[in-house]
């Protein structure tokens, strides 16, 4: 694992993933690889989690299609140095800001939309010049392999680098020093992962989870937002981070909700969920017994069936639910949905509160006074209004939790300035050193008021202009005066006359 | 007995109220601030003088106007700052409202140091306070004056129900770090720093650290002796070397050597007399466990310049020492004191090799003459190496512009302040998309199942070639 980690960093050192000649043709590689082994790469994901082609394209392959079209747009711009604004101290100098790569950026993935979660942050990372260790999750083992196989094809291999393996590998891997850690996962592992980062102040990014909940205003289109709560539960068999993890809503909804939920589940997968093409299964035995364990005590209102077998679980809807409960303690990732009833917005915001900042927050109102009121009363990593998962799709929005749901942000530009140091760059000449004599001691009085002057004021065009003609008329009178005095001291018989 | 807890539920409890986040809240507590600066002076610059040995000038430069400098900028930018950022929107989010939120953390912790003790606690405290945050400052135990000032003074000028002071050593920092913050800003040593994320990690509370290193100063021979070694002694002895980003050590050749040593002879001489240590102008050591420490470092290589220290008044002259060994202490550990090594190299090659063996430093130092504005020699070091700033034939005037981010990477720390990033590092930006209601039919095709001609068109409208149009 050392040498690996070595490795990787001496062909950082080598400056060869720094010129964005270089970093354009990795990313256009790793394009290539997307377009031309796209088959390969749809059947290892849906051999993870029996996922269609079809779902696993436009879940997982378009978001990254996007992103690096994106990023080959936006290279130029992005690892530009930016410009700073001067005071008059400075006012001769050139002052910007350089983006640079950290080094070497260590990505570890999860499980549950396995390729995208390692490619969309490594495409950040390549992007701002970095050197990478790639570790995808083992329990996503077919796209783990895939990758292991893949990437090495199509990428430098000496910069950018698979390791595989399982909890052993990975606390060896954490023990090595990195520039940047990006971590997708659950909390538990993101602090053994921020504590393994503190011994080498290695700075991080944590995409972690917890509860998104899902507030339905009593005055809002309940087909469209059952139906859209439905769309984005359901999704991956509930295996995404920013699923709506339970819904909120005041009693007299909850039978209307679930009718509606119900018949947008029928519309989506059929009678029979469990032949739609369309309908993902649980990851692993040890995932499906946990969702199962959720389920003791509930009331369930539709849903329930299981089949250990092919780990199975039906779209589940739990009513009048316990908020002590086993299944309102921990995030869900599967798909039950738990309503619980709350008498109002107010209750709903003091409810949300009381958790831990969940990664995602959804409300579904008519009434964009309450939706401002309670994105105002919360927190959260981010925010959709009347849909849900749809924030994560804006390259412009940072992708990011807050709180035990994680920590920093990615996704487009987001991506670049994690991955990136901002550095702030001062560029002064040795020259005109009689302006700095102000600065030097011994001090005086009227030194600090002219400091004050110096570096108070900003640095404004137009107070600028004023000051440099006053400072030339004043400039121009002594001339004048000096002159008078020169040619009244060479020529002292006019004087005397 | 938990000496915090009670403190910390009551600014906790403040905090979920709501208290802190209206802008006029936000601008009277900054108000607050400016004006404790205001009516305090004397007794800041009495502390700082007692804590540092600093002088009136010394305090306004470096302390005073800075904090002046933040808050007036932080008042006159906070309503700017706080508006949702527009997001740039997709074909398929044309109609919706796409926006980042500036929200306040909750409960933020400043831990800051004993250099400049006001302005790293009131700096980083601007930054706080303007994002909308309960606070908890703990100053250096070390520059007992100035904490004496920050405990006492400073709240009045406050709202006590969401800012308090703490005090305390290394002991009861210990005990404080064991519970829950929301942000943690600290300012100190990269060893201290590593314990402050460990902590942090226990409750995935993130941070900001600014810490230190060996700054180096790379000196060219194409460039003016006498120039150079006044910027560079003058910021290197600037508050006794107790500086985080002050040059730590020269690097340069045998050449430039012999010419550099006079000229910095002549520069300390003509900045601070022939007896530094009756200059009022330059600084003492903080405390004896630094001047011993220092005092130490004075035996490594070989004394060209200073070299006296007296005990009694925790003075050490300014110093310089040649023919030091990259094995010695003084090359080895950030110096933080008044003394100058300079080392050898033969070309800027060798000079960018040896920066790049060691830890990124906090700034860095190039001096150069070149006559082009592209200043060769500057912008090669700069490209081939990193640092959290940089400057070039001059010294950490970089820190008055708050346009510029402030900040360390690798060693020398992770994320920035000063100016409108401090803003943003107390924020947690929240991705918001707010989705227009109506207009469902748009949306049918995102819903299973998937046609085989829905299949086609979803990937067509989301395919690569129309992403230009998203």
């Amino acid at each position: 694992m050392e040498r690996e980690v070595q490795r990787v960093r001496a062909a950082f050192g080598s400056g060869r993933s720094r010129p964005l000649t270089f970093r354009r043709r990795q990313l256009e590689a790793l394009r290539v690889m997307v377009q031309e082994r796209e088959k390969d790469i749809l059947a290892a994901i849906g051999a993870d989690l029996s996922k269609s082609e079809f779902n696993a394209y436009s879940q997982e392959v378009i978001t990254v299609l996007g992103e690096i079209d994106l990023m080959l747009e936006k290279l130029p711009e992005w690892a530009a140095a930016k410009p700073a604004q001067r005071n008059l101290l400075t006012m001769l100098d050139e002052a910007y800001i350089q983006p640079e790569p950290l080094g070497v950026v260590l990505i570890i993935g999860a499980w549950n939309y396995p390729f995208a979660l390692i490619i969309q942050p490594l495409i950040g990372a390549i992007a701002a010049g970095n050197a990478v260790i790639i570790k995808p999750s083992e329990v996503s083992e077919n796209t783990a392999k895939l990758l292991a196989k893949l990437l090495p094809q199509y990428l430098d291999q000496d910069l950018y680098a698979v390791v595989t393996g399982g909890v052993e590998e990975t606390t060896e891997l954490l023990k090595q020093r990195f520039d940047h850690i990006l971590y997708t996962g659950n909390t538990t592992v993101g602090k053994i992962v921020m504590q393994a980062a503190a011994k080498h102040l290695t700075p991080v990014t944590l995409e972690l989870g917890g509860k998104s909940p899902c507030y339905v205003d009593r005055d809002c289109d309940l087909d469209v937002a059952c139906r859209r709560i439905a769309w984005g539960k359901f999704m991956n068999c509930g295996q995404t981070c920013i699923a709506p993890d339970y819904v909120l809503c005041e009693p007299s909804l909850q039978d209307l909700i679930v009718q509606k939920v119900q018949e947008a589940v029928k519309g989506f997968y059929g009678e029979n969920v469990k032949e739609s093409p369309d309908y993902e299964r649980i990851v692993n035995l040890r995932h499906f017994k946990r969702i199962q364990s959720l389920l003791e005590g509930q009331k369930i209102a539709f849903g329930g069936e299981m089949d250990e077998a092919t780990r199975y679980i039906a779209p589940t809807i739990l009513t009048d639910v316990d908020p002590g409960t086993k299944v309102m303690q921990e995030e869900i990732f599967g798909p039950i949905l738990p309503i619980v009833p709350v008498k109002n917005a107010d209750e709903a915001i003091q409810f949300i509160n009381e958790r831990e900042k969940p990664l995602a927050f959804y409300v579904f109102s008519h009434n964009s006074k309450l939706i401002k009121r309670m994105i105002d009363g919360t927190s959260s990593g981010g925010v959709t209004g009347n849909d849900v998962i749809m924030h994560f799709t804006l390259s412009s929005l940072p992708f990011g939790g807050v709180g035990s749901s994680g920590m920093g942000a990615y996704h487009g530009k987001h991506s670049f300035d994690t991955f990136s140091h901002q550095r702030p760059c001062l560029l002064k000449t040795l020259k005109r050193e009689g302006v700095n004599q102000l600065r030097y001691p011994p001090n005086s009085q009227s030194k600090v008021d002219w400091a004050k002057f110096f570096m108070l004021k900003r640095f404004n065009k137009e107070r600028l202009c004023l000051l440099l003609l006053t400072l030339l008329g004043v400039l121009a009178a002594v001339l004048i005066k000096v002159v008078e005095l020169l040619s009244l001291v060479e020529n002292p018989e006019v004087q005397a006359n | 007995m938990d000496p915090f807890a009670d403190t910390l539920q009551r600014l906790r409890e403040a905090f979920v109220s709501g208290r802190t986040r209206p802008a006029k809240f936000r601008a009277a507590q900054l108000k607050g601030l400016s004006l404790f600066l205001q009516e305090n002076k004397q007794l800041l610059q009495e502390a700082l003088a007692q804590d540092l040995y600093k002088t009136a000038f010394h305090s306004e430069v470096s302390e005073l106007i800075l904090c002046q400098n933040q808050v007036d900028f932080a008042l006159r930018n906070l309503h700017t700052w706080m508006k949702d950022e527009p997001g740039a929107k997709n074909l398929m989010t044309q109609l919706d409202s796409v926006f980042i939120r500036k929200e306040p953390f909750g409960l933020v912790l400043i831990l800051s140091p004993w250099n400049y003790p006001l302005n790293l606690s009131l700096g980083p405290l601007v930054g706080a306070l303007s994002a909308g945050n309960c606070v908890v400052l703990k100053p250096s135990e070390i520059s007992k004056s100035t904490m004496k000032v920050l405990a006492k003074v400073l709240p009045r000028y406050l709202d006590q129900s969401c800012f308090a002071v703490v005090l305390g050593g290394p002991e009861e920092t210990g005990r404080l770090l064991e519970h829950k913050f929301d942000y943690i800003f600290f300012t100190g040593s990269p060893r201290v720093g590593k314990i402050v994320m460990a902590a942090a990690a226990k409750h995935l509370t993130p941070v900001t650290l600014e810490l230190g290193g060996k700054n180096p100063c790379y000196v060219d021979d194409n460039c003016d002796p006498q120039t150079v070694a006044n910027r560079v002694a003058f910021f290197r002895c600037f508050n006794a070397g107790q500086t985080c980003v002050a040059p730590d050590y020269v690097l340069c050749s045998p050449e430039m050597q012999a010419q550099l040593v006079p000229a910095l002879q002549s520069a300390i001489t003509r900045f601070y007399g022939n007896d530094p240590q009756r200059s009022p102008d330059l600084g003492r050591i903080i405390s004896q466990k630094h001047f011993q420490r220092l005092r130490g470092l004075l035996s490594c290589g070989r004394v060209v310049i200073g070299g006296q220290s007296d005990e009694c008044d925790l003075y050490i002259a300014p110093t310089v020492l040649v023919d030091v060994k990259e094995t010695e202490p003084v090359m080895q550990e950030e110096i933080f004191g008044p003394i100058l090594p300079i080392v050898n190299v033969r070309s800027l090659d060798q000079a960018i090799d040896f920066i790049n063996r060691r830890e990124k430093p906090l700034a860095l130092y190039a001096f150069s003459n070149s006559s082009q504005v592209g200043l060769d020699e500057v912008k090669q070091m700069l490209d081939r190496t990193s640092s959290g700033s940089f400057a070039g034939n001059q010294g950490f005037t970089f820190l008055t512009l708050t346009s510029l981010p402030f900040g360390g990477v690798g060693q020398s720390g992770m994320g920035r302040y000063h100016g409108k990033f401090s803003f943003d590092t107390f924020s947690h930006h929240r991705a918001c998309l707010l989705s227009h209601p109506g207009l469902e039919m748009l949306n049918n095709i995102r819903y299973p199942p998937y046609s085989d001609f829905e299949q086609k068109l979803i990937t067509w409208a989301l395919g690569s070639h129309s992403c230009t149009l998203l």
